[in-house]
C-alpha cells in the first residue's frame, strides 16, 4: 500500500450525533474512507467484510470484546487486526484509553500514518468526556439548587422569616459544621419528611 | 496497620463475589486495604486497564493471562495469576427454536448429563452450530471446544465459537445470529427471564472442578509489593471462605445486587448461588448444587496443572508447540506465591502444585502441609485424564 493512499477507517458508535462528531474530526486529519457502524450485533462479521485498516471504538462499549475476535483472524481472506499498543508508544496507547477511545489497526501499517488518525480521535473523545463531566455538574448543581430552595421553605414556614434570613441560617451553620450548605439543606429536608 | 489504597477492577458478574464481599463484609478492611472496585465495560477494556496501570489487581478470565503469555491475541502486557477467584459458574443454554427441535427429538433437558445433552444438541442442529461466548479466551470457548469436539464436532466446520459481549447476547439469539451460549451468571438467568433462551448443562457437568475466573496483577507487581500483594491474596481468600459458607449465600445476593455492583435483583442471583436454577421460559426447575464454588476443595490455589491444561488448549486450536504452551502456562500460576501469602494463616494448603486434572471421581483426601485436605471430584464428562507427566 502506498503511503499517500487513504486509510479505510471504520468508527463503531450506536449515536449518530457523536458519530457526526467523530466523523469531522477524523476527516480533518486526511482525507480518509470512513464508516460507521451503529447496530452492535454481529459486529466482528461487519468489520471483516469491510476490511478496514483502522476500528475506533467507545472503550466503554461491550462490544469491544466482539472486536478481540479479529486479533486472531488467520484465514486467507482474512486480514489480521492488531490492537493498537502493540505497535506503538506506549504513551499514545495510554492516552487514547484515558480519553474513552480504543483502536484496533491492521498489521503492518506504519505507526506515523496511523499518528494523526488517533490523534484525531483522543481530542473528539477528550471533549466528549468534558461535555460529560459538564452535564454532571451541572446536574448536580441543579439538584442542589432545588434540595436549598425546600429548606429555604420549610425555615420560613416553620420561623415565620424571609427568604434572605432562610437562606444566611443555612449558611451560618453550614460553616459552624464545616459542612456544605447543600449537605445542611439535605439533612434538614430529609428530618422535616420524617417529622410531618 | 497503615490503611493502603488499592485499585482494583472487575466485571459485574456473580463469580466478582470475593472482590466486592472482601470490600463490603470488611476483609480487605482486615488486611489494612481499602479496595476502590471498579467496573469494566468489558474484559478487553479490564485486561488494558491492569497493563496500564489504571487498577493494580482483576477479576479476569483464567485463560486470558495465558493467552498473553502465549502472545495470541491483544496482548499489552503479561500477568501472573495469584489466586483462583471461582471454580465453575458458567452455564450454557439454547435458542427457544433450538430448544424446541430437542425436545421434539425426545430430550428432557435434564440439566446433569454432558454427553446426552452434546448428542441431543448436535443431533438438532441443521447447519454449524453457532455458539456465542463472552470473549474467546475463556473458560466458556474452551469447555465448549473440549466437550463437542470429544463428541466428535469439529471446529470450525461444524463448530462456529464466537464472542457476544453478554448484554447482547439476548439480542444475538432474537436475531438468530447464534444458535446457543455458553456464558457467566446471571446472563444465562438473564436469557431465561428475556424468554429467549433455555438452559441446558452448567459448565461443571463439563468438567467438574474448573478454573473460572482468576486474581490477577501485572507480572512482577507482586514480587515489588510482597506485602500488599500477600495482603490482597488473604482479603480475596477469607472473602471466599466466607462465601463458600452457605449460611451466607442470601447474604451475598442481596450484597452483589447492590446498584453500584451488578445492579440486578437478588432473586435471580439467588439462582446460581443457591444452585436452583429456572431454565426454561415454563418455569421448569433445575439444580446443580455447588454449582460456584469459591473456597472449598482448595478452590482457591492455582494449580499450575490447571494453567497446563488452559495452555494445551488453546495451543491446540491456535496451532502452536504444546509442550512449549503447556511450560509458559504453568509458569502464570503463581502457587509460590499463593503459598507464600498464606503460611502466617496456618491455612491447609495441598502438599503439590501440580495434580491430575480430570482424575478424581469422587472427593478425595491428599496430602497437605499439615496432614490432609479433601478434594472436590474434578472429573471431565468423557473421563479423560490430564496427566502432566505423561504430556512430555
Amino acid at each position: 500500500m502506498a503511503e499517500t493512499e487513504s486509510l479505510c477507517i471504520v468508527v463503531v458508535e450506536s449515536d449518530p450525533d457523536r458519530a457526526r462528531l467523530i466523523v469531522d474530526s477524523l476527516e480533518l486529519s486526511g482525507d480518509h474512507e470512513i464508516i460507521v457502524i451503529a447496530a452492535e450485533s454481529a459486529l466482528a462479521r461487519r468489520v471483516t467484510e469491510l476490511e478496514p485498516d483502522v476500528v475506533l471504538v467507545d472503550i466503554r462499549s461491550p462490544s469491544r470484546d466482539a472486536l478481540e475476535e479479529l486479533a486472531l483472524a488467520s484465514g486467507p481472506l482474512e486480514r489480521p487486526v492488531a490492537m493498537f499498543v502493540d505497535k506503538s508508544e506506549a504513551g499514545l496507547t495510554r492516552a487514547a484509553i484515558e480519553a474513552g477511545v480504543s483502536a484496533y489497526v491492521v498489521d503492518g501499517l506504519r505507526p506515523e500514518r496511523i499518528k494523526p488518525v488517533i490523534d484525531a480521535a483522543i481530542a473528539r473523545f477528550q471533549m466528549f468526556q468534558q461535555m460529560r463531566s459538564e452535564l454532571e455538574a451541572t446536574k448536580l448543581a441543579l439538584q442542589e439548587r432545588k434540595v436549598i430552595d425546600r429548606a429555604k421553605g420549610i425555615l420560613m414556614k416553620a420561623r415565620n422569616i424571609d427568604e434572605d434570613a432562610a437562606y444566611a441560617l443555612l449558611r451560618k451553620t453550614a460553616m459552624a459544621q464545616g459542612k456544605k450548605v447543600a449537605e445542611v439543606a439535605e439533612s434538614l429536608v430529609m428530618a422535616a419528611g420524617m417529622l410531618s | 496497620m497503615n490503611t493502603v489504597e488499592l485499585s482494583l477492577g472487575y466485571i459485574p458478574l456473580v463469580d466478582a463475589a470475593p472482590l466486592i464481599v472482601a470490600r463490603e463484609v470488611g476483609f480487605a478492611e482486615e488486611e489494612g486495604i481499602a479496595f476502590d472496585l471498579n467496573k469494566a465495560p468489558s474484559w478487553s477494556m479490564l485486561r488494558d486497564m491492569l497493563a496500564h496501570r489504571q487498577v493494580d489487581a482483576a477479576h479476569m478470565l483464567s485463560p486470558v493471562p495465558i493467552a498473553s503469555a502465549l502472545g495470541l491475541g491483544g496482548a499489552p502486557a503479561q500477568f501472573d495469576v495469584l489466586s483462583i477467584m471461582s471454580v465453575n459458574g458458567d452455564v450454557i443454554g439454547v435458542s427457544t427454536a433450538l430448544a424446541e427441535r430437542m425436545r421434539d427429538a425426545g430430550f428432557e433437558f435434564g440439566f446433569t448429563d454432558a454427553e446426552a445433552a452434546g448428542r441431543a444438541l448436535i443431533g438438532a442442529a441443521d447447519g454449524p452450530l453457532r455458539v456465542g461466548v463472552p470473549f474467546p479466551f475463556s473458560m466458556h470457548a474452551e469447555l465448549l471446544f473440549y466437550w463437542l469436539g470429544a463428541l466428535g464436532l469439529a471446529a470450525p466446520q461444524a463448530l462456529s465459537v464466537r464472542t457476544v459481549p453478554p448484554p447482547l447476547m439476548a439480542t444475538a439469539i432474537a436475531d438468530g445470529d447464534i444458535d446457543a451460549f455458553c456464558v457467566g451468571e446471571p446472563w444465562g438467568s438473564i436469557a431465561v427471564e428475556d424468554g429467549v433462551g433455555t438452559l441446558l448443562l452448567p459448565g461443571a457437568a463439563i468438567w467438574a472442578f474448573a478454573p473460572e475466573k482468576v486474581l490477577a496483577v501485572r507480572k512482577g507487581w507482586a514480587e515489588d509489593e510482597p506485602d500488599l500483594s500477600a495482603r490482597v491474596i488473604r482479603a480475596v481468600w477469607r472473602a471466599g471462605r466466607w462465601l463458600d459458607d452457605q449460611r451466607n449465600r442470601q447474604i451475598a445476593s442481596e450484597i452483589l445486587a447492590r446498584e453500584i455492583h451488578l445492579d440486578v435483583p437478588a432473586e435471580i442471583l439467588d439462582r446460581a448461588l443457591s444452585g436452583h436454577f429456572i431454565v426454561s421460559g415454563a418455569g421448569e426447575h433445575r439444580s446443580w448444587p455447588e454449582f460456584v464454588t469459591f473456597h472449598d476443595g482448595a478452590a482457591a490455589f492455582p494449580w499450575r496443572s490447571q494453567a497446563a491444561w488452559i495452555g494445551n488448549m488453546l495451543a491446540a486450536r491456535t496451532g502452536l508447540d504444546r509442550q512449549a504452551a503447556m511450560q509458559a502456562a504453568r509458569q502464570v500460576f503463581r502457587s509460590d506465591l499463593h503459598r507464600r501469602a498464606l503460611s502466617s494463616l496456618s491455612v491447609d494448603l495441598p502438599g503439590a502444585s501440580e495434580k491430575l486434572e480430570g482424575g478424581l471421581g469422587e472427593p478425595q483426601e491428599v496430602a497437605s502441609q499439615f496432614g490432609s485436605l479433601i478434594l472436590r471430584r474434578d472429573a471431565f464428562f468423557d473421563g479423560r485424564i490430564f496427566d502432566l507427566s505423561k504430556t512430555e
